[in-house]
């Protein structure tokens, strides 16, 4: 029996090499040769932290987010375990005394200790949060070694499904199967500052503006990300890039100086609780819902997805029907 | 319970439908809050082609009238095509008018907002001003067409509650015959409490709700603290005293030891 993955994103290659790993057979089903642009994972940022993300996200996404760094890395991807910093400007203070209440696994820093850790903040913060488990990838270089991976598997990359179980994970193009799915749409900014030394993502705290930093090493520093209840995957607009920017300039005023490299916009397919979904439709098994968890909680779908499918354990995460068609009923 | 243009409304709530964790959430607060009226606020990004369209159907779910806002605008001409592109999305006539005047504290400019407020009235919307407490404001604004008011508690977003009582009792004072509601900077339900007991019609909330650790907690608790303001109000309170006295007469007491 052949499983088709329909989509070739996060989702859809995480799945196929769970499933490529626990010997079944596989081909991988997408219009494209290999990762990109086109796939909403292109422009995520990779940071695994899944205490920082209990700040606003339901329990399941910290205690499945929590199977990510290790299974990344078994899958042979870098992975930076250098744990996560939330800091805030001075006169945002409670905003940081909020984040600490409601997150855990954190130690609380001093201006002292946050540069021991980071100097490359050179001491702009006098106060900070640690999270010391938590790690980033490389989100663009996690895909490729996901799909060389594959295909070195001999895992083939196909047309159209054949006449076995399909995996559709295509995210927001799936949308016309799962009436309960939407588009929240983000923008980020990549661009390169080689005076800036950073070494671990960064969040910065913000009642208005709030901003993530990722390194991705040689000085380049991925910007996140809006959150915007919309499908538009039109270009960023004027507005969202100065956000990020001016509040990056806030955080360090050397990325005034920082050349831009990319612009980039997308929607993240998300369903009303914004957590993840299994659900099967027949033949075919939809995995998606990752919203903002793409790489997070890419590794616990795959677990439970190959569960499903090779030994009948019903996913926590499966439900039957969708979430509008319940209450029409 | 209050009347807004002509359509009397079941709940003395408003709440707003930005900044929950997930739309899911946000169903659960308004359950629990017993809204009469949902705001929304239209972003560029949202309008366009359908873009927003699974986001709107989850606020047109929950079965309330809609009324969008302006928020963000700092322009007339901003405010104005806002809308105008809300009256076509949400097909209503009814908008939230925010004419931001700084940056920083986002209070209104009175001067663009009274400006923009002709302007819709005169094409037909039926506007909802946010406003200060400031009374020669609300004439104008008044006078502009506007037949509700939504003076400030607060600036937005910072839980302040009521700043200024006594310009917020002397603006219900002055306009005993206009429907009053405080919009912006409610952070706890005895804030909505307060509005209550100053005899305002009803209040908007957003903030408060949305960034609670349990919105729909919250969102109840607000629920509780309008009915018992309310309650308060009309029951015709005492008046405050600075001398003690007694709720039982102390001559001719019986002495029992």
């Amino acid at each position: 029996m052949t499983y088709t993955v329909l989509g070739a994103g996060v989702m859809g290659l995480a799945v196929a090499a769970e499933l490529t790993a626990r010997g079944a057979t596989v081909q991988l089903c997408d219009p494209h040769e290999r990762p990109g642009p086109h796939a909403c994972s292109w422009w995520a940022g990779g940071m695994l932290a899944p205490d920082c993300e209990s700040e606003t996200a339901e329990e399941p996404v910290t205690r499945l987010g929590r199977e990510a760094a290790d299974w990344w890395q078994a899958r042979g991807v870098g992975v930076e375990r250098r744990g996560s910093l939330v800091v805030t400007p001075g006169r945002d203070r409670a905003e940081l005394d909020r984040f600490a209440r409601r997150t855990a696994h954190h130690s609380s820093l001093d201006a002292e200790a946050i540069d021991a850790l980071e100097p490359g903040l050179e001491r702009r913060f006098s106060r900070a949060l640690h999270f010391a488990d938590e790690a980033h990838i490389d989100p663009r270089a996690a895909l490729a070694t996901l799909r060389d991976g594959l295909a070195a598997a001999g895992v083939p990359r196909v047309g159209m499904s054949g006449d076995g179980p399909v995996i559709d994970c295509r995210g927001l193009a799936a949308r016309e199967a799962l009436s309960d799915l939407r588009g929240v749409r983000g923008e980020m900014v990549v661009l390169r500052a080689p005076d800036v030394h950073l070494t671990r993502p960064i969040r910065l705290l913000h009642p208005r503006h709030p901003l993530y930093i990722v390194p991705r090493g040689d000085g380049v520093y991925m910007l996140g990300a809006t959150q915007i209840e919309s499908d538009s995957r039109a270009p960023a607009t004027a507005r969202s890039v100065m956000e990020l920017l001016s509040t990056a300039y806030a955080l360090h005023p050397a990325f005034g100086e920082a050349a831009l490299l990319e612009i980039g916009a997308d929607a993240r397919p998300a369903f009303p609780d914004n957590l993840p979904r299994i659900r099967q439709r027949g033949a075919t098994t939809h995995v998606n819902g990752l919203f903002r968890h793409g790489f997070l909680l890419a590794p616990a779908m795959a677990r439970m997805t190959a569960d499903w499918l090779l030994d009948g354990t019903r996913p926590e995460v499966m439900d039957d029907e969708d979430h509008r068609q319940r209450r029409t009923a | 319970m209050p009347t807004f243009y002509g359509t009397q409304v079941d709940s003395r709530l408003m709440l707003g439908t930005a900044q929950y964790p997930s739309p899911a959430v946000l169903e659960q607060a308004f359950r629990r809050s017993g809204a009469g009226i949902a705001t929304v606020s239209l972003r560029r990004e949202s309008a366009g082609e359908g873009a927003g369209e699974s986001f709107w159907g989850l606020i047109r779910d929950l079965g309330l009238p809609v009324l969008p806002n302006t928020a963000g605008c700092h322009t007339v001409r901003e405010a104005v095509t806002t809308a105008q592109m809300a009256r076509e999305m949400f097909g209503t006539d009814w908008i939230k008018l925010e004419v931001v005047g700084h940056p920083d504290t986002l209070q209104p400019d009175p001067f663009g907002l009274v400006e923009a407020a002709r302007i819709l009235s005169d094409d037909g919307f039926k506007v909802f001003p946010y406003t200060t407490e400031d009374g020669v404001l609300a004439g104008r604004l008044l006078d502009a067409g506007c037949e509700v008011l939504m003076p400030w508690g607060a600036p937005i977003g910072t839980g302040l509650g009521l700043n200024n009582v006594y310009g917020l009792r002397t603006l219900r004072a002055q306009f005993p015959d206009v429907p009053l509601v405080i919009d912006a900077g409610l952070g706890m339900p005895s804030h909505a409490a307060m509005a209550m007991e100053l005899g305002y019609d009803a209040i908007l909330l957003n903030t408060a709700v949305a960034k609670a650790g349990d919105p729909a907690a919250m969102a109840e608790g607000f629920a509780r603290a309008l009915e018992a303001g309310r309650l308060g109000y009309e029951a015709d309170p005492m008046e405050p005293r600075d001398m003690a006295a007694p709720s039982t007469p102390v001559i001719g007491m019986a002495f029992l030891e």
